[in-house]
C-alpha cells in the first residue's frame, strides 16, 4: 500500500515537473517589447493657437521687450524696426536673416563680436529647451498621461500579442508591403481554393533565406495549372518586397514567418 | 510499454512548442496593375538570308507580343530605349539584375531563323525576381506566316503568367460597311483579332448582318437576303459555298451555333410573331423551342448547351429569359430598368453578356447567368452586339456615332472592353465595321 502510494507520489512529481519544463509559457523568456510610441490626435486649432496659449504669450512678450532693448543698444535704422514684426514668433530663420542684413549695412569688423553676442544671446532665448516645452506644456503632460495609460492597455495586451507574435502595427505595416508588391493574376478560376501559404526563414534585415510553398504538390496536380501561377506571383511579391519590413527588435519572434495568399477575397469581389 | 508512452508524451509536448512559434499572417490584398514585362527584340540569326533580316521579323513579332500584351491591360511592356541587354545575350543568359533595375518582372527573348525554307521562331520567357527560365518553346512554319507565331507565343506567355488561356491567336468576322448612309454596301470581313489581314468573304451584293463562328471557326452563319427576304445562310470560309439554312415559309435570323456545331439556332418570323428555332446540321431536322404570341429572338446556348438564353418581350418590354434546351422552364432573369437585349452566354459559362437600352443611351454589360450581380461596361449613344472573346475575359461591340439628316458625320466602329470595364481599345479596321463575332482559338 505504501509503496503504490510512494510510487503513485513520485510518478506525479515527475509528470508535473516535466509539465513545468516544456510547457511553452512556463520556459518564454521575456520578450523585450519595442518602445510603444504614442500618438495623440489632437485638433488643429491647438496648433495654430499656440502664440495664445498663457505661458507662451508671456514667454512672446519677455522676447518683444528684449528685442527692444536689443533694437535700441544696436541704433539700428528705422527701416529694419519696420521690417521685423513684432507679432510673429520669433523663430531661428528670422534671426539669421536679420544677422545677414546687419553685417550688410555695418561695418563688418567692429560688429562682427556685437553680432555673434546678440545671436548666440538669441539663441539661448530661442532654444531653452523650458521654453520650447512651456509652448508645448499642455501637450506635453498630455501626452505622459496618455502614455501612462497606453502602457497600461498594452501590458493588459500582452496575451494578444504573445498568441500573434507581431504587435497589430508590425503586422499591418508588413502587411502593407506585400499588398504593394503583389500583383494577382486576374485570370484565376472564380470557384477554386485560391490559398497559397509560404513558410519564410528570415534575416535579421528581412531578407529572404529561404521559401517555401506549403502545399507544394498542388503545383503539380493535374488541373490545378492556375495554383501554380498563383503560387509563382506569391514569390514574385516576396522577391519584389525584399527586405521585408519586419520589426527592429525580438528576431526570434520572427525568424520564421508563414504568408497565406489568399486571392479569393479579391477575386470574388 | 510504459517507455512508448512516455516517449509520446514528451513528442507531443515539444512538438506543440514548435508550432507555436511559427507567425501566420494572411495576404489577402494585392495590386491589380499591370505587370511590367520587357519584350527584347527577337534576334536573327547571321545564317539567316538577307530577305529575312529586311523584313527585320525579329523586332515585328517582338513588336506583336508588345502590341498584344499592351491591349490585354494586364501587361505594361516596357520602353525598348530601356533595355540594357543585347537581344542575343539576354537570350542566352541574362544578366537579371540589369533587368531588375529596370523594373521588370518577366522578360521575353528570343531568336528567329530559316533553314530549308521554314521559319524557325523561339522563345523564352524569363522569370526575373526568381531569375529563371519559365518556359521556352520553338515553332518551325512557313515564312509568312510569322504574324500568327507571334499570337501563338503571346497566348502561351499569357496564359503561363495569368493562368487563363490567351485570346490572341484568334480572327474576328465582321459586317465591312461603305457608302453613304441610307445606301450603305455590307460585305462580310474577317480578319486577326489585332485588326491585321483583313479579307472579304462575300461581295457586297445582298446585305449582311449578325455572322457568327462555329466551334471549329470553318462554318459562319450569318443573316442575308433571299429573293427580298432576310434568311439564314451557311458558309464555307474555306471553300467559298454558301447555302441557305431550312426551308421557311417566312423569314429567319440572328443565328448562332449550338457549341458542338451540329445545330444552328435562329428566330423564324411569320405573321408578326417570331418563334425560337433549331435546325441540325446534318439530319436537317428543324425544331420549335419557343412558343408564344410574344417575339423571341437573338437565342444563345449556354457552353455546356443545356440552357439557352434569349430575349423577348413577353411582359411587354423586351427582357432576357433563360430556358432549357428543349424549351422547358422558362425564367425571366431581367428585372431592371431599361430595356435588354442580344443576350450572349460567355464560354466560361459564369456570365451573360447584353446590350441594355435606358433612357436612349446604350450600354454594354454582363450578369451572372440568374441575373443578379448586373454590371454595365461602357454606355454611348449606340453600341450593341457584344461578343466574348474565347477566354470569357473581354468583349468585343459596335459603336454608331449619332449623324445628321443626311447621314453625315456617321461612323461605325469595333471595340473591345474587358470585364473590368476599364480597358476600352478601339479596333482599328479598313472600313466602318459593325456585328463583330469572336472565333476561338485557332491553335487548339
Amino acid at each position: 500500500m505504501n509503496k503504490s502510494i510512494f510510487l503513485s507520489v513520485i510518478f506525479h512529481i515527475i509528470i508535473i515537473s516535466l509539465t513545468a519544463i516544456s510547457f511553452p509559457y512556463m520556459i518564454k523568456k521575456p520578450i523585450d517589447l519595442p518602445p510603444i510610441i504614442s500618438i495623440e490626435l489632437i485638433q488643429i486649432s491647438d496648433i495654430t493657437n499656440i502664440p495664445y496659449a498663457p505661458k507662451a504669450k508671456k514667454i512672446l512678450e519677455k522676447i518683444k521687450k528684449k528685442e527692444k532693448e536689443r533694437i535700441v543698444s544696436e541704433q539700428a535704422p528705422p527701416k529694419m524696426v519696420k521690417k521685423e514684426k513684432p507679432d510673429a514668433i520669433p523663430l531661428p530663420k528670422d534671426v539669421k536673416k536679420k544677422k545677414k542684413i546687419k553685417t550688410k549695412k555695418q561695418n563688418p569688423k567692429k560688429i562682427e563680436s556685437e553680432i555673434k553676442q546678440v545671436s548666440e544671446f538669441e539663441k539661448k532665448e530661442l532654444f531653452d529647451p523650458d521654453q520650447i516645452a512651456a509652448l508645448i506644456d499642455k501637450s506635453k503632460v498630455e501626452t505622459a498621461e496618455t502614455m501612462r495609460k497606453s502602457d497600461k492597455l498594452t501590458q493588459s495586451q500582452d496575451k494578444n500579442f504573445i498568441a500573434s507574435g507581431l504587435t497589430l502595427s508590425e503586422e499591418d505595416a508588413l502587411k502593407a508591403q506585400i499588398f504593394g508588391c503583389w500583383s494577382i493574376p486576374l485570370g484565376l478560376p472564380y470557384n477554386e481554393n485560391l490559398l497559397v501559404r509560404i513558410k519564410l526563414k528570415l534575416k535579421t534585415d528581412g531578407t529572404v533565406i529561404k521559401s517555401e510553398i506549403l502545399d507544394h504538390v498542388r503545383m503539380n496536380t493535374p488541373g490545378q495549372g492556375f495554383y501554380k501561377v498563383l503560387a509563382e506571383s506569391a514569390l514574385r511579391a516576396i522577391r519584389l518586397c525584399q527586405p521585408l519590413r519586419v520589426p527592429t527588435t525580438g528576431y526570434d519572434r520572427w525568424k520564421n514567418l508563414q504568408l497565406n495568399f489568399d486571392a479569393n477575397e479579391m477575386l470574388k469581389g | 510499454m510504459k517507455n512508448v508512452l512516455f516517449l509520446i508524451f514528451l513528442l507531443v509536448v515539444f512538438f506543440t512548442k514548435n508550432s507555436f512559434a511559427l507567425i501566420e499572417i494572411d495576404i489577402t490584398r494585392g495590386n491589380l496593375n499591370p505587370l511590367p514585362v520587357a519584350v527584347s527584340p527577337l534576334y536573327v540569326e547571321s545564317k539567316s538570308s538577307e530577305a529575312l533580316k529586311e523584313l527585320e521579323v525579329g523586332s515585328e513579332i517582338a513588336k506583336i507580343i508588345e502590341t498584344n500584351l499592351l491591349r490585354s491591360g494586364l501587361f505594361n511592356p516596357l520602353e525598348k530605349d530601356s533595355f540594357v541587354q543585347k537581344p542575343d545575350i539576354a537570350h542566352l543568359k541574362p544578366r537579371f539584375e540589369d533587368w531588375k533595375l529596370i523594373k521588370a518582372q518577366a522578360l521575353i527573348t528570343g531568336k528567329v531563323n530559316i533553314t530549308n525554307d521554314k521559319l524557325r521562331i523561339e522563345f523564352r520567357l524569363w522569370d526575373i525576381l526568381a531569375a529563371k527560365e519559365i518556359m521556352a518553346l520553338a515553332f518551325t512554319t512557313v515564312p509568312d506566316n510569322w504574324r500568327r507565331v507571334a499570337h501563338i507565343i503571346t497566348d502561351k506567355i499569357y496564359k503561363r503568367l495569368t493562368g487563363e488561356e490567351g485570346y490572341f491567336d484568334t480572327r474576328i468576322i465582321y459586317v465591312a460597311e461603305k457608302g453613304p448612309k441610307n445606301q450603305r454596301i455590307k460585305k462580310l470581313a474577317i480578319m486577326d483579332q489585332d485588326g491585321a489581314n483583313t479579307k472579304y468573304l462575300t461581295l457586297g451584293n445582298e446585305l449582311v448582318l449578325t455572322p457568327r463562328f462555329n466551334p471549329t471557326n470553318q462554318m459562319v452563319t450569318y443573316m442575308s437576303y433571299f429573293r427580298n427576304l432576310p434568311r439564314v445562310y451557311l458558309l464555307d470560309i474555306e471553300t467559298g459555298v454558301q447555302e441557305v439554312v431550312g426551308e421557311f415559309p417566312g423569314m429567319t435570323f440572328a443565328p448562332r451555333f449550338s457549341p458542338d456545331g451540329k445545330k444552328i439556332i435562329m428566330s423564324f418570323a411569320k405573321d408578326g410573331n417570331s418563334d425560337i428555332f433549331t435546325m441540325n446540321l446534318e439530319t436537317r431536322v428543324v425544331e420549335k423551342i419557343t412558343e408564344h404570341p410574344a417575339i423571341d429572338t437573338s437565342p444563345s446556348y449556354s457552353p455546356d448547351g443545356k440552357y439557352i438564353c434569349f430575349n423577348s418581350d413577353r411582359s411587354g418590354y423586351q427582357q432576357i429569359y433563360v430556358m432549357r434546351s428543349d424549351g422547358s422552364n422558362v425564367k425571366r432573369i431581367t428585372f431592371g430598368q431599361g430595356i435588354y437585349g442580344t443576350p450572349v452566354w460567355s464560354p466560361r459559362g459564369d456570365l451573360i453578356a447584353f446590350t441594355k437600352m435606358y433612357k436612349s443611351r446604350f450600354y454594354i454589360g454582363v450578369m451572372r447567368a440568374d441575373g443578379s450581380g448586373e454590371r454595365l461596361l461602357t454606355e454611348n449613344y449606340y453600341q450593341e452586339a457584344p461578343s466574348w472573346s474565347p477566354n470569357g475575359r473581354v468583349l468585343i461591340f459596335y459603336r454608331e456615332t449619332k449623324s445628321g439628316s443626311q447621314g453625315e458625320g456617321f461612323s461605325a466602329t469595333l471595340w473591345s472592353i474587358d470585364l473590368t470595364g476599364y480597358n476600352e481599345r478601339l479596333i482599328e479596321t479598313l472600313t466602318d465595321a459593325s456585328d463583330p463575332s469572336w472565333s476561338s482559338l485557332l491553335s487548339n
